[in-house]
């Protein structure tokens, strides 16, 4: 067998049997799941106890006589109640509000047309929620009070037709004169999620890389494997066992989540449940033949589709993404990114004696990748601006800004010349690295800097 | 025939020379002892055999030819500061080290298990290597070394952690393996180990060959012409009444009876005159040529060499 493939082999093997993989396998999706279901249970949660409001309304604006007596013109909700209280002082709620059950007291003064104040009085904090629901109310209700004094025949007639509510729908037309529909959010979110995804791939397995380059270092069995390997070889066959397991992890998370999302949601919010048109899209999504882009459409049809809900036209801009060419550089990224750190982490990890000295060492190896965090937060915004253009082109940073400019398009060309580079550079490290590597895993007691690693890098062998 | 061959072998370490035109011949077959002081370069020159570092000048031929990575597999190296994978299973990680070097696994598994069975180690088999001691570990670790029956056995202080019942036992096992016909490089201070094991031996020191040859001759070449008696007589006697060709160094005492030490002081006088001597003087028990150690002629010359150093 093939020493290099022997190497991966262990590997993967000796990591995915660790206790801690698959305690991580398991807890990785718990979290993420608990991480989107969470502040969902929550906001189910949302206060289904019953809150009464006294209303003392000194204006009278904002009561009506009503068979029961008055009675306070906002509607109530499922959870807020009202009850209006004339000629009682605000005074005499003061001492017993505690024991009276009432949430709140909402003092509207008499000349609140004037004023344009009026007061809460409760014994606790009064939920943001709950006041700002009235004020919208008493907003709205003394516009149309203000309105209706303009005394303007068929006021509510011309209010309703005047109403409305814009959409704004981002239409790109690409090069081939086709049109496609994007919801800036929805490629916002994808692109930052990958790469976020491939900084956390390479920061937490690339460190694997290192760490086991100090444990053959530290346990001395380094020695016997490199007279048996080439150094070089031993280097590649950890990279590449590593990142392997990093994939299957990878793997496991996206199955068990998807798993874990869809049964926890099941199991708990049945009215979250898919409808029918996101099924339909859906399925639809996963269907590739569909093709990923609008055929070339007269805009009257486009904007005759007026009723597209919310829900379709994220799945629309979805579409409007050519999921073969995210997934296809998603996995080039992820990749070849890795395997680029991963290099460095392991010439990191070749050049001390103990995990503690990695500190000083690894800080400018993972500056770039920091670096590549805060730009591509900044090209989400600005994708097509000076700034995401270069450092999605420079090796170090392009595995994450390129990620958050795909799924708004990019010239092939820049593809072409990012992702050659990256691999230009991947080579030139990984010859680098070996160079370093096979010196610096047999120095023990050096003190670990770059001025040594440099030194290293020059001696013929 | 020479199995290694080493042809003037330079290597510098950033403004440190670590093996200055080092040559070496090891006979096939042989056990040969590479010898020296801490530093003096021995490990430098076992992991230029061994390929793990190349020469910066000379060569290396094994069987004659420039040694290349097809060799690896006819080599088994134990290093001097040995180690396995901590976490690993100590039947796992055997065969994972001779997989390394070429063997089936199902060839690596039957002879393992014949050396686990040898060595009564069978029950580690599923154990972890962190919960052995350091000599089970030890003992794992050479039989990863020899697993693949290599041509040439490289052991840099091999002896070393080992109690005295488990020496013997790898002592026994290097000269079966000799019988086999391997060739076995042996790095160590251990010097009573060299006079017991080694046919050849080089020393180095401070990067260089300072004495390198066959055992036997190299003892006769470091022989001192000094003789021990043992006797029964009067030692008076024997001070008085010795030539002064002859000088009497000291006579100890012990429970077994007086032992004199006699030096034969000029080159053209042979044991035999000696014996004639002191014929007429005590009654001889015992007689015989004091060789020198290997462990005074290692101290002897690497002292020389330093004084010479001085001297420059």
């Amino acid at each position: 067998m093939n020493k290099i493939s022997l190497i991966i082999k262990r590997e993967y093997l000796t990591r995915i049997r660790k206790r801690s993989f698959i305690i991580m396998s398991v807890l990785g999706p718990l979290i993420f799941a608990a991480y989107v279901l969470i502040p969902m249970y929550f906001a189910s949660l949302e206060d289904k106890e019953e809150k009464r409001v006294v209303v003392i309304d000194n204006s009278g604006l904002f009561t009506q006589q009503g068979p029961d007596g008055p009675a306070f013109i906002i509607p109530e909700t499922e959870t807020l109640k009202f009850q209006v209280v004339e000629g009682i002082p605000i005074e005499t709620f003061k001492e017993t509000f505690e024991e009276s059950g009432y949430y709140a007291l909402l003092f509207i003064p008499a000349n609140i047309l004037a004023s344009e104040s009026s007061l809460i009085y409760s014994t606790k904090q009064t939920s943001v929620e709950i006041s700002e629901y009235l004020r919208r109310s008493m907003e709205t209700e003394i516009e149309d009070l203000k309105l209706a004094q303009h005394e303007i025949e068929g006021i509510d007639k011309i209010l309703a037709q005047v109403e409305t509510t814009i959409k704004v729908r981002n239409i790109k037309w690409t090069k081939d004169g086709k049109t496609q529909e994007s919801n800036t959010a929805v490629v916002m979110g994808l692109g930052y999620l990958s790469g976020m995804l491939i900084f956390f791939f390479i920061f937490f397995f690339g460190s694997q890389v290192m760490r086991g380059v100090i444990e053959e270092k530290v346990s001395r069995i380094i020695e016997v494997i490199v007279s048996s390997v080439k150094p070089y070889q031993l280097m590649m066959g950890k990279i590449i066992g590593v990142g392997l397991t990093g994939l299957t992890q990878f793997l496991i998370w996206m199955i068990l989540s998807a798993f874990l999302v869809t049964g926890l949601k099941a199991a708990f919010f049945p009215e979250l449940n898919q409808t029918p048109t996101e099924q339909v899209v859906a399925s639809d999504l996963f269907d590739q033949d569909a093709g990923t882009q609008h055929p070339d459409t007269q805009s009257p049809e486009l904007l005759a589709n007026e009723d597209m809900d919310t829900a379709q036209e994220i799945f629309a801009s979805l579409k409007s993404i050519n999921a073969g060419v995210m997934i296809g550089s998603f996995l080039f990224y992820f990749i070849f990114g890795y395997l680029l750190y991963a290099a460095m982490f392991a010439v990191i990890g070749s050049a001390v004696d103990n995990e503690t000295d990695t500190q000083q060492l690894i800080f400018p190896v993972i500056l770039p990748l920091i670096l590549g965090i805060y730009v591509m937060i900044s090209a989400i915004n600005n994708p097509d601006n000076a700034l995401s253009f270069w450092f999605s082109m420079i090796p170090f940073t392009s595995p994450v800004v390129m990620m958050v400019r795909i799924p708004f398009g990019v010239p092939w060309w820049q593809m072409a010349l990012s992702g050659s580079l990256l691999v230009a550079t991947f080579l030139g490290m990984t010859w680098v690295a070996a160079k370093v590597y096979r010196t610096g895993i047999l120095m023990y007691g050096k003190k670990a800097s770059y001025k040594e690693i440099w030194k290293w890098l020059r001696y013929s062998s | 025939m020479t199995l290694i061959r080493a042809s003037e072998v330079v290597k510098d370490f950033s403004g440190h020379r670590a093996l200055n035109h080092v040559s070496m011949e090891v006979p096939e077959g042989s056990i040969y002892g590479l010898l020296g002081p801490n530093g003096a370069g021995k490990t430098t020159l076992l992991r230029i055999i061994n390929q793990i570092t190349a020469p910066d000048q000379g060569s290396i031929h094994f069987a004659g030819r420039p040694i290349s990575p097809e060799h690896r597999h006819m080599i088994g190296y134990l290093p001097e500061e040995r180690g396995l994978y901590q976490k690993m299973k100590v039947g796992e990680q055997a065969l994972y080290l001779a997989q390394l070097k070429g063997l089936s696994r199902q060839e690596a598994t039957k002879r393992l298990h014949t050396w686990f069975r040898k060595f009564e180690i069978e029950a580690w088999w599923n154990k972890k290597v962190e919960e052995l001691s350091k000599g089970m570990a030890q003992k794992i670790q050479f039989i990863t070394t020899v697993l693949h029956e290599p041509k040439l056995l490289i052991f840099d202080e091999p002896f070393s952690g080992f109690d005295p019942i488990n020496v013997n036992l790898l002592k026994h096992e290097i000269l079966q393996m000799k019988k086999n016909g391997a060739t076995i490089i042996f790095s160590t201070h251990n010097m009573a180990s060299v006079e017991e094991l080694c046919d050849h031996i080089t020393l180095v020191n401070e990067s260089e060959v300072v004495l390198q040859g066959e055992i036997s001759e190299i003892r006769e070449r470091y022989r001192a012409n000094k003789y021990q008696l043992s006797f029964s007589g009067k030692e008076e006697k024997l001070a008085e009444g010795l030539d002064p060709r002859f000088e009497l160094l000291g006579v100890e005492e012990n429970g077994m009876g007086r032992k004199a030490t006699i030096q034969i002081k000029s080159g053209s006088e042979s044991s035999g005159d000696l014996i004639r001597n002191l014929l007429d003087l005590v009654e001889i028990k015992e007689f015989r040529e004091i060789l020198p150690g290997m462990n005074d002629i290692f101290i002897q010359v690497v002292q020389d060499t330093q004084k010479k150093e001085g001297r420059e």
